[in-house]
């Protein structure tokens, strides 16, 4: 059991607002080994990029455990947890707003190894010859070591981002939609980027993202989340055979493939969605399911192991029985 | 470790002009600053020159035959009530305006600036706190609070300059707070708080910077505003011991002969509007080279 690198166990973040609690993530499990790469993919608000900063606590969890090699981090003091922030980093979104605009290349990259003293009583040259180890490692010419962010592009900017977290050699990354805000070729260029740091230096991924294509190439677990709560984990390969949760085969069915009349029927979801205030005790994906049953209104479905390593949170699917492809007239089709 | 340890820095290789120099190369091309900049610099020249080769004795030399005297060559701005020189006077007040300008407004910018950021960053409580003790302040009239202050701790020099310094705080406050709040969402922060910096630090090292063009539009505005004001307590008896040439005195003094010698008014007059205007022009020029983005 306790030889999993992270495990999250119940976590729960609740916002306050004058009309009740936004339930952004509402009791989610997980483990990474290490070396391993989690994908977490959801529409936007369904709590992907809370959970990634609640696992790191940057933001204090209501609720949960999340152990890291054991140790509970939200139990953590100030000290220890400055301590670990080394070791966990974060690789923003939008790399346009995760950087200084008023520092150089250098300063940016400098300022967490200057700021945890990691370089004992260093002088200038030695944080300098880190910062364009660091550059080459992350494919930055030398020559923009005194640039301001502004002056670069999205795919160098990001490429800061990466080089500022790997400054204090971290052994977990939460990637929190990190090619999202850049041109598809660029994206590729980091996605290749992080792929290669994980092998040499054997880092461990939260790997956020909204877009599936992404997730697949990156991933060895895919967990699927919809308001707060995860409706779908398996193993990358098994989740994209064989998707199990009316949410993920619609996802699935949204991404286009490069064949001429060769992207099967998109399944189109209709309804609202359910409002993350304090949320009604039922599946969170009622509202918009296409196979409404009877039992979706009867509590919040559990993550059951249907598949080996494959979890799925509904009341039509349960080990060894399958609803919705076996007896289709319990369901009714909207 | 890399092979290039050598003697001299990469980032020297590629180094760019110093950051005050790529300051200046922006302002510079800023004509409305550069003037500000060049009569701000001519005040403190001369106020360097009065501290050398002036003393109290000649600014208040009276010359009974001499009074009234229209601006000539021996008197370039004219003589008082008393036949003292006016031009002497006049050079001899751009201590007090100077002091005024960078002391009095130094004190409220640094104050107002430290408890706005705090109120703005921390929010709630601290938040409350700060800004309605600042809604106190700022709800009193500014010259009203000025003259208090004077009652209370007497006049002369550094009241005057805690005076005007307490009642621009609150200008401070606020803009510190609302340039605070519109930075302390940003990734950055969070990125600064991911590599583990506390939140104080964060403040000062990560977000002010980010805030501080507006401070400086406000900075150098209530350097106007506070030459103004401080003539203006001086001007109702308030400021700087009588015999010593204040602009705000002198215009005072001068008031009751406004139609026989309108110059003891109008040279103290200019002197002051001098001030004010090319401290604003400054300000705003200063704002825009300030910014890195707007490198052109």
């Amino acid at each position: 059991m306790d030889s999993h690198f992270l495990e999250v166990r119940n976590l729960k973040k609740y916002f306050k607002r004058t009309r009740g609690n936004v339930h952004a993530v509402d009791g989610v499990n997980f483990t990474i080994d290490k070396g391993k790469t989690l994908g977490v993919v959801g529409e936007s608000g369904c709590g992907k990029s809370t959970l990634g900063r609640c696992v790191l606590r940057l933001i204090e969890p209501t609720d949960g455990e999340v152990l890291y090699e054991g140790r509970d981090i939200c139990k953590l003091n100030k000290r220890e947890l400055k301590d670990l922030r080394k070791e966990m980093q974060i690789i923003f979104q939008d790399p346009f707003s995760s950087l200084n605009p008023r520092k150089t290349v250098l300063d940016l990259i400098a300022e967490p190894i200057k700021f945890n003293k990691l370089i004992p009583n260093a002088s200038k040259a030695d944080i300098e010859n880190r910062v364009l180890e660091l550059m080459e490692t992350v494919g930055i010419a030398e020559r923009l070591i005194n640039t301001y962010p502004h002056e670069l592009d999205g795919g160098r900017r990001q490429r800061i981002g990466i080089a500022r977290a790997l400054s204090l050699n971290p052994k977990f990354i939460v990637c929190d939609e990190p090619v999202s805000a850049l041109d598809v070729s660029i994206q590729a260029q980091i996605l290749n980027l992080l792929k290669k740091l994980q092998k040499e230096l054997g880092l461990t991924y939260i790997f956020i993202t909204h877009d599936l294509s992404v997730v697949n190439y990156f991933s060895n677990d895919i967990m699927v989340m919809y308001l707060g709560h995860v409706v779908e984990m398996a193993p990358a390969a098994e989740l994209f055979r064989n998707p199990m949760h009316p949410y993920t085969k619609a996802l699935l069915s949204a991404i286009l493939l490069p064949k001429v009349n060769g992207n099967p029927e998109r399944i189109q979801l209709r309804g609202e969605v359910t409002s993350p205030i304090d949320p009604p005790d039922e599946c969170r994906f009622a509202k918009r399911c296409n196979y409404l049953c009877k039992a979706c209104s009867a509590g919040t479905p559990p993550l059951l192991e249907v598949e080996p390593n494959h979890l799925v949170a509904c009341h039509c699917i349960k080990p060894g029985m399958n609803i919705l492809q076996e007896q289709p007239h319990l369901i009714s089709g909207r | 470790m890399r092979k290039s340890k050598s003697a001299t820095l990469i980032s020297k290789q590629y180094r760019r002009k110093g950051f005050l120099i790529e300051v200046w190369l922006r302002l510079r091309t800023n004509r409305g600053a550069v003037f500000g900049l060049a009569v701000l610099a001519l005040f403190i020249l001369i106020m360097v020159y009065t501290f050398i080769f002036m003393t109290p004795a000649d600014v208040s030399k009276i010359d009974s035959k001499s009074r009234y005297l229209p601006p000539s060559s021996a008197h370039p701005f004219g003589t008082d009530d008393m036949g003292r020189d006016l031009f002497v006077r006049v050079l001899y007040g751009t201590r007090y305006s100077l002091a005024i300008a960078f002391g009095a407004v130094g004190i409220g910018a640094v104050i107002g600036t430290f408890f706005g950021s705090i109120a703005g960053y921390y929010g709630g409580w601290t938040d409350q706190i700060i800004m309605r003790i600042t809604d106190v302040l700022h709800s009193l009239p500014g010259i009203l609070l000025g003259m208090v202050i004077v009652t209370i701790l007497g006049a002369g020099l550094q009241t005057l300059m805690i005076a005007i310094g307490f009642t621009v705080i609150s200008g401070f406050v606020r803009m510190a707070r609302a340039s605070v709040l519109s930075v302390k969402t940003s990734e950055f922060v969070e990125s600064a708080r991911a590599i583990g910096m506390s939140e104080f630090r964060i403040v000062f090292s990560q977000v002010l910077p980010n805030s501080i063009s507006p401070l400086i539009v406000t900075f150098t505005a209530r350097m106007a505003t506070s030459v103004l004001a401080a003539a203006g307590l001086s001007f109702l008896g308030f400021g700087v011991p009588v015999p010593l040439p204040e602009w705000g005195a002198l215009i005072s003094a001068g008031r009751n002969y406004l139609t026989t010698a309108p110059h003891l008014t109008l040279f103290p007059g200019i002197f002051i509007m001098l001030m004010a205007f090319s401290c604003a022009l400054l300000g705003d020029g200063l704002r825009d080279a300030l910014d890195p983005k707007l490198n052109k």
